[in-house]
């Protein structure tokens, strides 16, 4: 930022007659204005750490996990999601979460994902 | 060990046995306890139960050893790079009443892709892993037990794999977490994009997991030149943070804000920090205060930086605070030490209790210069969130350089921190989630489309997969060790000499590191008393002698200098000779049991021998001898007799005689102690009387060989006279009977 002066006495010419209440309810008006489209974001995106927590979640191994999401966003399939994939590998081809995961991540069923999701769009 | 017992060593071994199939006991942040407590008389308005097992304050000794504990928690941070030995500290300091215990990262820790594993050693912290947290969480869940009260265990959840160690954090027990995603931005130049959308995720797992979250806001005061300038700013990142997290799901009562007195004396301290404490407690009144004590303006002076500390303890009590964290002395000069931590900790408890209810004796002004000043720094905080709204939005303003300007806000002097919205580690690194994008686990923030495969699992989409690790902590994958050049095995191996054996050395953090301090002072200027230390330490046979600490008492009269330096001698426990030690009973015990039985002492020094300071003192109420337990004495004065000691004692119908012999010459002490019973026998009185022999040179063994019926050497205090003089009595009368 450039330099400036300080010009807080010209600046809060619309602030001073305000109550200590009034004050309070335009700080969080303000915040809430502020914050809003980062709550958005959260809710549209992800990234790897968040999938890798996923799979911490669903059981595996801080190795295993990084190693899937890895080989997963290789492949351009963490939009859908990597705890998505393991869990489709293992309805689809009747494997536990486990097995589905560990098989995931040694380069197995890649091709069969990207053909279910993009066919799902 | 399912128990820990305050006379044995927590043994490290047996906290790391079988650490695979451990679980914590519980999960979420606990407060204490609170509410008036009467301790010896006196109430307590902002108090907590006392503890089960503690040390109190040194003090305490001339109060019947009572340990106040204030209302709110108390933290202390220990990470020192050695977990192991950390745990040893985290005992003492809950002690001493620490109830949230933090864990500080390694260095380089938050730009790590994803989570470290094993036991490695820290730079200036620990790798916070598994088996780390479960280790000392494991260690807590025995201390707390111990002492009586719940301990929160903290870390950070922070850097690019934040998500995964809230996960983590979860699993394992941890009660809070630091999370705020702008100190990713501002001072981990980490990506604004990913540190936003990873922190939405972690905040829900903390949510889920009911932990305390502290945010960040207080680095910006570290980090700025005047630290008081950027309050305005302090109450922005404050506001960002909380109600983020707060839209997440975080219930307000779990979220606390760090906040730090800006300014330290010798700025008139409280001008600036009072104000501002005020103006931020109005604002955020619905969340929680961690208040934290100032370490920008900390040297190496340990008395200054408990000074600044207790002026930030006096805040805190003017004002609020809901956790109070502690800063070691130390920490201007090295990574902390024990004996600093225990320092911290009983500065704050000493200030918060004998501060107590200062707000029920006064009121802060409401006009004047507290309230202006306190209006001032929230418009100008309102002021700097019109200016980001109009820049468009928190990326951009960041991006300008709005944050930890040194300016007070509005002024600027375009030296804040600049970050770009695509740039900076794990920039572009945020993926869009599809319109069929979904994960079946707890806790999981934001869009999640479970529905394509069971619209009865949209509220607990780890239904899918038979629960997650959260529901079944049986699914957490448990890694031992990576490392096997760099792990707490080998550790261990190197100093397991000196674990429960004979052999001791001196710590200061690490188990047999061999430190230890000299405080010197030379009656010259700095430059050449810094060298004379050094050299001083080298002829004490010390090795790495280091300057830790200097200040200047006049520039040519004199210098004082502290070094620290290690010894190479190993101490053998079995070749010391421990003194036998007398126990004590409570004064009020002695009180209460003198007055039903009166008991009289005879007393002087005996034979030739004029050294009369000793006993005087351990006579006379003024000095807490036995008088002030309502035992009489009549003191015959030096040089008595052996017999006359005995003669009075009969005449008086005294119950004791107690005999001062210093002079040791020929050894007529121990002579005449064998003269005194021998007379006692003769008169026909041994039976009826109890012999005490004291003197620098006489010790209880020794005393006794010579029948006496007890002797007390060099700093006995009355208490332990007087407290054996009841016991024996006690005993005498059943005799008799």
């Amino acid at each position: 930022m450039k330099e400036r002066n300080d010009d807080y006495t010209n600046r809060r010419q619309h602030l001073k007659n305000m109550t200590d209440k009034e004050l309070k309810e335009y700080f969080y008006k303000l915040s809430d204005k502020i914050v809003d489209p980062l709550v958005d974001l959260g809710h549209k995106y992800t990234s790897k750490s968040i999938e890798r927590s996923v799979l911490l979640r669903m059981g595996f191994s801080s190795l295993e996990a990084k190693a899937i999401v890895d080989l997963l966003n290789e492949h351009n399939l963490l939009r859908k999601g990597a705890g998505h994939c393991v869990y489709r590998v293992s309805k689809d081809k009747n494997l536990s979460i486990r097995d589905a995961g560990i098989s995931i991540s040694e380069g197995e069923h890649i091709e069969y994902l990207m053909e279910v999701f993009n066919n799902n769009g | 060990m399912d128990k820990l017992k305050p006379n044995q060593k927590l043994d490290i071994h047996h906290i790391l046995k079988d650490l695979d199939k451990y679980h914590p006991k519980k999960r979420g942040w606990v407060w204490r306890e609170q509410g008036d407590i009467k301790l010896r008389g006196f109430t307590y308005k902002q108090a907590s139960p006392s503890l089960k097992n503690f040390v109190p304050l040194p003090s305490s000794s001339s109060l019947d050893g009572i340990d106040p504990q204030p209302d709110c928690v108390v933290t202390t941070e220990i990470a020192s790079g050695r977990f192991e030995d950390d745990i040893r500290r985290m005992r003492m300091a809950a002690y001493h009443g620490a109830d949230h215990v933090m864990v500080i990262r390694t260095a380089g820790q938050s730009h790590f892709d994803g989570l470290l594993e094993g036991t490695p050693q820290g730079v200036g912290g620990i790798p916070v892993t598994r088996k780390q947290l479960r280790a000392q969480r494991r260690a807590l869940d025995l201390i707390e037990e111990e002492v009586g009260r719940p301990i929160n265990y903290h870390s950070y959840v922070s850097g690019v794999a934040g998500p995964e160690i809230a996960v983590l954090f979860t699993e394992e027990g941890v009660n809070g977490a630091h999370q705020d995603p702008q100190y990713n931005v501002l001072y981990r130049n980490i990506n604004m994009i990913r540190s936003f959308v990873d922190a939405a995720e972690s905040k829900k797992v903390l949510a889920y997991a009911n932990m305390a979250q502290i945010d960040g806001a207080h680095n910006a005061n570290a980090t700025a030149r005047d630290a008081w300038k950027v309050m305005p700013e302090l109450l922005v990142q404050h506001a960002i943070n909380s109600v983020f997290s707060e839209k997440i799901g975080i219930k307000p009562e779990n979220i606390a804000l760090s906040t730090v007195p800006p300014a330290a004396s010798p700025t008139p301290d409280l001008k600036l920090n009072l104000p501002y404490a005020v103006a931020l407690r109005e604002f955020f009144d619905k969340y929680k205060m961690r208040a934290q004590m100032n370490t920008k303006y900390m040297d190496s002076s340990t008395r200054e930086a408990t000074v600044t500390h207790v002026l930030n303890l006096l805040v805190s009590r003017l004002t609020s605070a809901d956790i109070q964290s502690t800063i070691t002395p130390d920490e201007g000069r090295n990574v902390p030490w024990h004996i600093y931590n225990i320092e911290a900790l009983d500065t704050a408890k000493q200030a918060l209790v004998g501060m107590d209810d200062i707000l029920g004796m006064l009121d802060l002004k409401t006009d004047g210069y507290l309230y202006e000043k306190k209006r001032e720094i929230q418009e100008r905080a309102i002021l700097m969130m019109e200016e980001i709204i109009e820049m468009g939005g928190y990326f951009k303003a960041v991006e300008a350089g709005m944050f930890v300007d040194s300016g007070e806000y509005p002024e600027r002097n375009a030296d804040g921190i600049s970050r770009e919205i695509d740039g900076g580690v794990g920039k572009n690194s945020v993926i869009a989630r599809d319109e069929d994008y979904m994960a079946p686990v707890t806790a999981h923030y934001g869009y999640n489309n479970v529905a394509q495969y069971d619209e009865n699992a949209k509220d607990d989409p780890a239904k899918l997969i038979g629960g997650s690790t959260f529901e079944c902590p049986e699914k957490i994958q448990f890694i031992d060790e990576l490392d096997d050049s760099d792990n707490v095995y080998l550790r261990l191996e190197e100093t397991e000499k000196y674990r429960d054996s004979k052999w001791l050395k001196p710590e200061v953090e690490w188990l047999a590191d061999g430190t230890v301090t000299v405080d010197l002072f030379f009656p010259i200027g700095l430059k050449i008393a810094q060298e004379a230390a050094i050299l001083a330490g080298k002829n004490m046979n010390l090795k790495d002698v280091e300057v830790i600490h200097k200040e200047v008492l006049h520039p040519s009269e004199g210098t004082r200098i502290q070094i620290k330096g290690k010894v190479n001698f190993d101490i053998d426990m079995e070749a010391l000779k421990i003194p036998e030690e007398i126990k004590t009973i409570s004064e009020d015990e002695i009180v209460k049991y003198v007055k039903d039985n009166p008991i009289k002492v005879i007393a002087g020094t005996g034979g030739s021998d004029e050294h009369s300071v000793g006993i005087r003192e351990v006579l006379d109420i003024k000095h807490g001898g036995v008088e002030k337990f309502g035992i009489k004495y009549t003191y015959l004065g030096t040089s008595v007799p052996i017999e006359k000691f005995v003669d009075a004692a009969i005449e008086m119908d005294a119950q004791c005689i107690m005999m001062s012999t210093i002079i040791s010459h020929d050894d007529i002490h121990y002579k005449n102690m064998e003269k005194l019973h021998n007379y006692a026998i003769e008169k026909g009185v041994r039976d009826k009387l109890i012999l005490l022999a004291g003197g620098t040179q006489v010790t209880p063994e020794i005393a006794r060989k010579y029948k006496m019926d007890q002797g007390f050497g060099r700093g006995t205090k009355g208490i332990q006279i007087a407290s054996f003089l009841v016991n024996q009595h006690k005993a005498m009368k059943l005799n008799e009977n």
